[in-house]
């Protein structure tokens, strides 16, 4: 009797296992799918993400140009040597126009002529005087140049990928007539367009470039690095290797993981206040942008920086310090080398946060339209993600473009510099 | 290895063990005084009047102790009782704690341990350490046993320091073992040998007193045996006190055996009499396996 009843005790318990068996690989099969639906969902809006600003963007790359046969007469320039002081009162504008007049000898009247002249972007005289400069020879000859279209027929030229009849929006009928022509002789032409990656921002699309963001970027972020991991990592070894833990230090750590939850334009404006109101530091300069940003990522590093600290075990503290070690070998040689590829981590975390950091820089002035490529940390200067602000803002139709390049440029410097702390962090890593 | 009445199964046989009744004993009783010979003559350390405290909470009440030149004492006890603690205290690693205190005279050939103008860093370097768990640092073998070494100055030339490793790793019996992967991590090794690199590295410095606390408790029997063999060699040069779990290893490896209860040190004896003599209930309770 008793052996039956155990047995059947036995088999209900077995049953109902089985029972909830069923309910749990249930659970878990929604579990994992649900899973993959948001990995999936997340892929699914980065890829569009990428689509749409490349698909947009690429274009900006290319850059209609117009091939005109230049004709250096110095009667026409104004000039009869080739020096630094005549060349810049050359009069190369004449002599563009007249190449473009002897090309279409049959434009005539002074409105037709003023729109012929406007196919031909408002810098391509600084592209002849470059060429003059560096070949003085050329005066009085005659050599064929590509010389940047303006924007419009740039534009235009561009739109008829998309549609036969292209934008006409600001193109008149003449103009596109032109183009055409231009188009069927092979001397109108889209290439590599130099002249983004070599320029600083300008009001012409066809002459606005990236370089002095990129650099602008570049400088305020060195400023960032130096100044924020330093003092970041030193913080954090003092607040978990050093300070007693009492009152104070709760106090500082609270303030520490609030200020990590601040606005960004907080920081600016207390920039603004401190660094250029009070310290009389210039406006606009990477130095001020790179000391703003080390406030704002401080808190980040010196979190993350705690965190990998504790992390180290303390088996490991013990052990060095049963040799013994200072307190400060014991940091030094055991736990910030264990330490260091979590450290980097939250370094990298908080330099990806200050390059994509628009906020606080308005505030600071680095909102600036500046052409000219910064030289050095107080040169003035304008970061990328600004760039991009400006470019989203202008009324252009080219800018548009030129906006999801910035953004493409903007990415690929966050993956390079990505990429490289995660060698930096493998290389450092030891094996347990 | 000490010359001591095993019965097959490893276990300290008590001398009679048929008169031996099995009252219960109150483990809550606070102990007043230690019996047996908590002192001897030629002591390396001594401690006096010790009182440990973790903020408000005791855990080491007026322990007096001393631990001879050449010697192993050996501290057992229940968990709980102290035993690391008091160890820890010899070397000072207690100061790593927060709201640790501790209180009494200890002194390390005749000089204050405890005082203002003790360094820690020439303690440590006279006193060394191996722990329960082996934590060898994440470093190739050669580096770990050329650590203290390289920190403390001892070696001018990289030819001497060769020497001291190579010393080191011999006397702690891992030298043929590891000789021609010096340059491999020591944390690639087998949880035996690593405890062995620990015991090399902390003899490398060439201490004068080594603290072990329960160095073999995360070790198979094999790899116990070799270091408990080590721990005997070892006497003839270091002083040695080891707090360990297992009764056996006490009664194999150590001359004296102080027994911990609650924060107090109950008995002191020759390891010998511990275990076949116990002079008081709770030892005797403890080493028959009543508790604990």
């Amino acid at each position: 009797m008793t052996d039956s009843n155990q047995s059947n005790g036995h088999s209900s318990v077995r049953e109902r296992i089985e029972q909830g068996l069923a309910r749990r690989h249930r659970k878990e099969k929604i579990f994992r799918g649900l899973g993959i639906a948001s990995i999936a969902f997340g892929i699914l809006v980065v890829a569009l993400l990428f689509t749409d600003i490349i698909s947009k963007g690429a274009g900006a790359f290319r850059q209609t140009a117009i091939e005109l046969q230049i004709t250096y007469d110095p009667a026409v320039l104004g000039i009869d040597k080739v020096d630094h002081e005549s060349l810049t009162w050359a009069n190369f504008t004449g002599v563009i126009r007249e190449s473009l007049r002897a090309r279409f000898p049959e434009v005539s009247g002074r409105s037709d002529k003023r729109e012929l002249y406007s196919m031909v972007s408002s810098g391509a005289p600084f592209t002849l005087r470059d060429r003059l400069e560096a070949n003085p020879e050329l005066l009085g000859k005659t050599e064929q140049v590509w010389l940047a279209a303006d924007d419009d027929v740039d534009t235009f030229v561009k739109s008829l990928d998309d549609s036969k009849e292209g934008f006409r929006g600001r193109t008149s009928e003449m103009m596109a007539g032109w183009i055409q022509q231009l188009l069927k002789s092979g001397e109108l032409k889209r290439r590599f367009n130099t002249a983004f990656f070599t320029n600083g921002d300008s009001r012409e699309p066809e002459q606005a470039g990236i370089r002095a963001a990129l650099v602008g970027s570049l400088l305020t972020l060195l400023v960032t690095l130096v100044l924020s991991f330093p003092i970041g990592v030193a913080a954090a070894i003092y607040l978990e290797e050093y300070a007693p833990k009492n009152r104070w230090t709760d106090l500082i750590e609270v303030n520490i993981n609030n200020l990590a939850a601040v606005p960004s334009i907080v920081f600016g404006l207390l920039g603004l206040a401190i660094f250029i109101n009070f310290f009389e530091l210039p406006r606009s300069a990477p130095l001020v942008g790179g000391l703003v940003l080390t406030l704002m990522t401080l808190p980040t590093i010196i979190i993350s920086s705690r965190a990998a600290l504790k992390a180290v075990p303390p088996s490991i503290r013990e052990a060095a310090m049963g040799m013994g070690a200072s307190r400060m070998q014991v940091v030094f040689h055991h736990v910030l080398p264990l330490a260091m590829p979590g450290m980097l981590t939250g370094a990298i975390i908080g330099m990806a946060q200050a390059l994509g950091e628009t906020a606080p820089l308005l505030m600071i002035g680095m909102v600036a339209f500046i052409v000219d490529v910064p030289g050095g940390v107080t040169d003035p200067a304008t970061v990328l993600p600004v760039q991009i602000f400006l470019w989203a803002d202008s009324p252009e139709r080219a800018f548009v473009e030129r906006t999801s390049a910035a953004i493409m440029v903007l990415l690929s410097f966050l993956i390079v510099m990505n990429a490289s702390a995660v060698w930096l962090r493998k290389k450092l890593e030891r094996r347990w | 290895m000490n010359t001591m009445t095993l019965d097959t199964a490893g276990h300290a046989a008590p001398a009679q063990p048929q008169t031996v009744e099995r009252e219960t004993v109150d483990t809550q009783t606070v102990v007043k005084e230690t019996v047996g010979q908590p002192l001897c003559d030629n002591a390396k350390l001594s401690m006096r009047n010790v009182n440990v405290f973790y903020g408000e909470a005791q855990a080491i009440h007026d322990v007096s102790l001393d631990i001879g030149r050449n010697e192993v004492v050996a501290m057992i006890g229940p968990s709980g009782c102290g035993k690391s603690t008091f160890l820890r205290c010899l070397n000072r690693m207690n100061d790593t704690i927060e709201g640790c205190r501790v209180d009494g005279d200890l002194t390390l050939d005749g000089e204050a341990i405890y005082g203002p103008k003790v360094d820690v860093v020439p303690l440590r370097a006279r006193v060394g350490m191996v722990f329960q768990k082996p934590n060898p640092f994440p470093k190739t073998i050669y580096e770990n046993v050329a650590y203290g070494p390289k920190i403390h100055g001892i070696a001018s030339r990289r030819a001497e320091l060769d020497e001291i490793v190579e010393d080191s790793l011999r006397r702690a019996g891992l030298w043929n073992e590891v000789k021609d992967r010096l340059d491999k991590p020591g944390t690639g090794l087998s949880g035996g040998q690593q405890q062995r690199l620990c015991i090399a590295r902390a003899i490398a410095v060439s201490p004068e007193v080594i603290l072990m606390d329960e160095p073999c408790s995360a070790l198979d029997p094999i790899a116990t045996a070799r270091i408990e063999e080590l721990i005997d060699e070892l006497r003839e040069k270091y002083t040695i006190a080891i707090v360990t779990h297992s009764m056996q290893q006490a009664a194999r490896v150590s001359q004296r055996t102080a027994y911990f209860h609650l924060g107090h040190l109950v008995e002191v004896n020759d390891t010998e009499t511990v275990f076949t003599n116990p002079q008081h209930a709770l030892t005797e309770a403890y080493i028959t396996g009543r508790f604990g």
